[in-house]
């Protein structure tokens, strides 16, 4: 199992086209802000993970390399793990695993993107081989409608029921985005606008998909000594779940999709969790897409299969609702992708130390951060909690 | 916060051409198409037929050296509809990918949908259902090519 972990602190830069700084002055933005905010001197970090998407999005490759200064790292180990997607979920694994096993005690780990001076969708195609697959695979949107439309076929949800409650999760989100002042894009929806939107690919609209967003963040893991010494709130790791698929698509089913199943799973066996929609108090699920974050409601056990749309309808994942999910408006509304999946984790350990500002949720003890990567390949689920 | 003044912005393009050795397996499998022939493998120990045909099946570990002919009919298990045009997209839209579950095999095969008017989304998807029974057209040259299979249409 490994020793106590816990995050002590995290760094968040302003997301949107951040053409105002370079790529490593971005990266820069949240390590400055993170030993800001911790009062932690670079000095005493022992080793640093740092992961982005494909390197075909940055058009350099061994980015970690790139940003050797602004990441603190000359002199000290540095790592870089990259899973697409979920490169930020994975990233934090990569700290945690580092500080259990007991080879660091203060490990920084930092995840970036300027997605608008690359090309993600066509960073995307190039995730898939090209003797087969890559004639047919159209980006994130083709994937994840393929998916939408696997699920709801699957379940026999109306179309209208279907869009309803997509509709209502991204107004939710867009309108969570304000309490969130990292957030990038932030607007007051009507169902009108959502619903007559342009269709990105059918029956995924404009407004059910995430922003192209530039932004980097930095999180550092701590040994329960280092938890002692600095005197910091932590969020203890308390579970951790990763699991995978084969490559080839259609090998796998998507809508009772295994390997997210499976991430949960195992991470609440580890955090001793059996019913988590009660017992976890806020969630932050990696959202790129409105459809795919019900299909997560139902894979990680917060309903039962063919079930997220009625609940969703009837609030209990929105910010008063019985599980809030994504109160930081979520990947919907922000998403720069190899920051995304620290992002949810550093959402979730603000929201368990009480630090999340106008979009805390009160009182709340345990979470869950959540980020998927690959062609719908990898799922990566971590538990966080106020105690060990 | 995003500033307001305009710097100066440096635009830079990767290229790099790769040579992708198909193998035994694949070379067989896409040499097959020039033949009008869709090739799958099946697995001594748990009997999925793979499609395409892949060297050893990835749940058992085990070499799959079987080689089946499979049918050139199946049903549509989920599409999709691309009107858009990324930057480096081998398949010009529009163009629907699915997943296509060919009769008698075990995985589902990815490929494009056509044969239909693709200009009207809405006809599009009142047309196109899961579930819907498709079949094979080839083009008429070859090249050992995923792409020899021009789409399934509707039956
Ligand atoms: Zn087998």
């Amino acid at each position: 199992m490994g020793r106590p972990v816990a995050i002590i602190g995290s760094g968040q830069t302003y997301h949107g086209r951040r053409f105002d700084v370079t790529y490593p002055e971005l990266v820069k933005e949240a390590v400055d802000a993170l030993f800001e905010k911790t009062g932690i001197s670079p000095d005493d970090i022992e080793g640093v993970v740092s992961g982005t998407m494909p390197s075909m999005m940055e058009g350099v490759a061994l980015t970690h390399f790139y940003f050797a200064e602004v990441l603190r790292s000359v002199g000290k180990p540095i790592m870089k793990t990259e899973t697409c997607g979920s490169t930020g979920i994975s990233l934090a694994f990569t700290g945690y695993y580092w500080v259990a096993s007991g080879m660091a005690d203060l490990v920084l780990v930092v995840g970036s993107e300027k997605m608008n001076e690359g090309d993600s969708q066509a960073t995307m195609t190039t995730v898939v081989e090209p003797f087969y697959q890559r004639y047919f695979i159209a980006g994130a949107p083709g994937v994840f409608s393929m998916q939408c439309q696997e699920w709801s076929t699957r379940f026999g949800i109306p179309e209208e029921k279907v869009r309803e409650a997509a509709t209502r999760i991204t107004i939710d989100h867009h309108n969570d985005a304000f309490d969130n002042p990292y957030a990038h894009i932030k607007k007051r929806l009507t169902p009108e606008e959502v619903n007559n939107a342009r269709i990105i690919t059918y029956p995924i609209r404009l407004w059910d998909v995430c922003p192209n967003s530039d932004g980097a963040c930095a999180m550092i893991f701590a040994s329960e000594e280092m938890v002692k010494k600095y005197g910091l709130k932590p969020a203890w790791v308390k579970g951790v779940g990763y699991s995978g698929e084969e490559y080839w698509f259609g090998d796998s089913e998507k809508a009772i999709w295994q390997c997210a199943i499976d991430a949960a799973k195992q991470a609440y066996n580890m955090a001793g969790i059996t019913n988590p929609r009660k017992e976890l108090d806020v969630a932050e699920v990696y959202n790129p897409f409105t459809y795919q974050e019900m299909l997560y409601y139902e894979c990680f056990g917060f309903c039962d299969f063919g079930e997220a749309c009625d609940l969703v309808l009837k609030g209990v994942f929105s910010r008063e609702g019985e599980l809030p999910c994504d109160p930081s408006g979520g990947t919907l509304c922000t998403n720069p992708i190899g920051a995304t999946g620290l992002n949810r984790v550093a959402e979730a350990a603000l929201q368990v130390t009480g630090q999340a500002g106008d979009h805390q949720i009160p009182g709340a003890k345990l979470s869950l951060a959540h980020a998927m990567g690959g062609v719908d390949q990898y799922n990566g689920v971590m538990i966080l909690g106020s105690k060990k | 916060m995003e500033k307001k003044q305009d710097y100066l912005i440096l635009e830079d393009e990767v290229a790099i051409p790769y040579e992708n050795a198909y193998g035994p397996t694949w070379t067989r499998f896409f040499e097959g198409l020039k033949d009008e022939t869709i090739y799958g493998t099946r697995c001594a120990k748990c009997d999925r037929v793979l499609v395409p045909a892949r060297s050893f099946c990835s749940r058992c570990f085990v070499e799959t050296d079987d080689w089946v002919e499979v049918s050139q009919e199946g049903a549509i298990i989920s599409w999709v509809l691309t009107e858009y045009e990324y930057f480096g997209m081998p398949t010009k839209p529009p163009f629907i990918g699915a997943l296509i579950k060919l009769d008698g095999t075990d995985t589902n095969f990815l490929h494009l949908v056509g044969g239909i008017d693709l200009s009207d989304p809405d006809y599009v998807r009142k047309t196109v259902k899961n579930g819907m029974k498709v079949k094979a057209v080839w083009q008429e040259e070859k090249k050992g090519h995923i792409m020899d299979i021009k789409y399934f249409e509707p039956i």
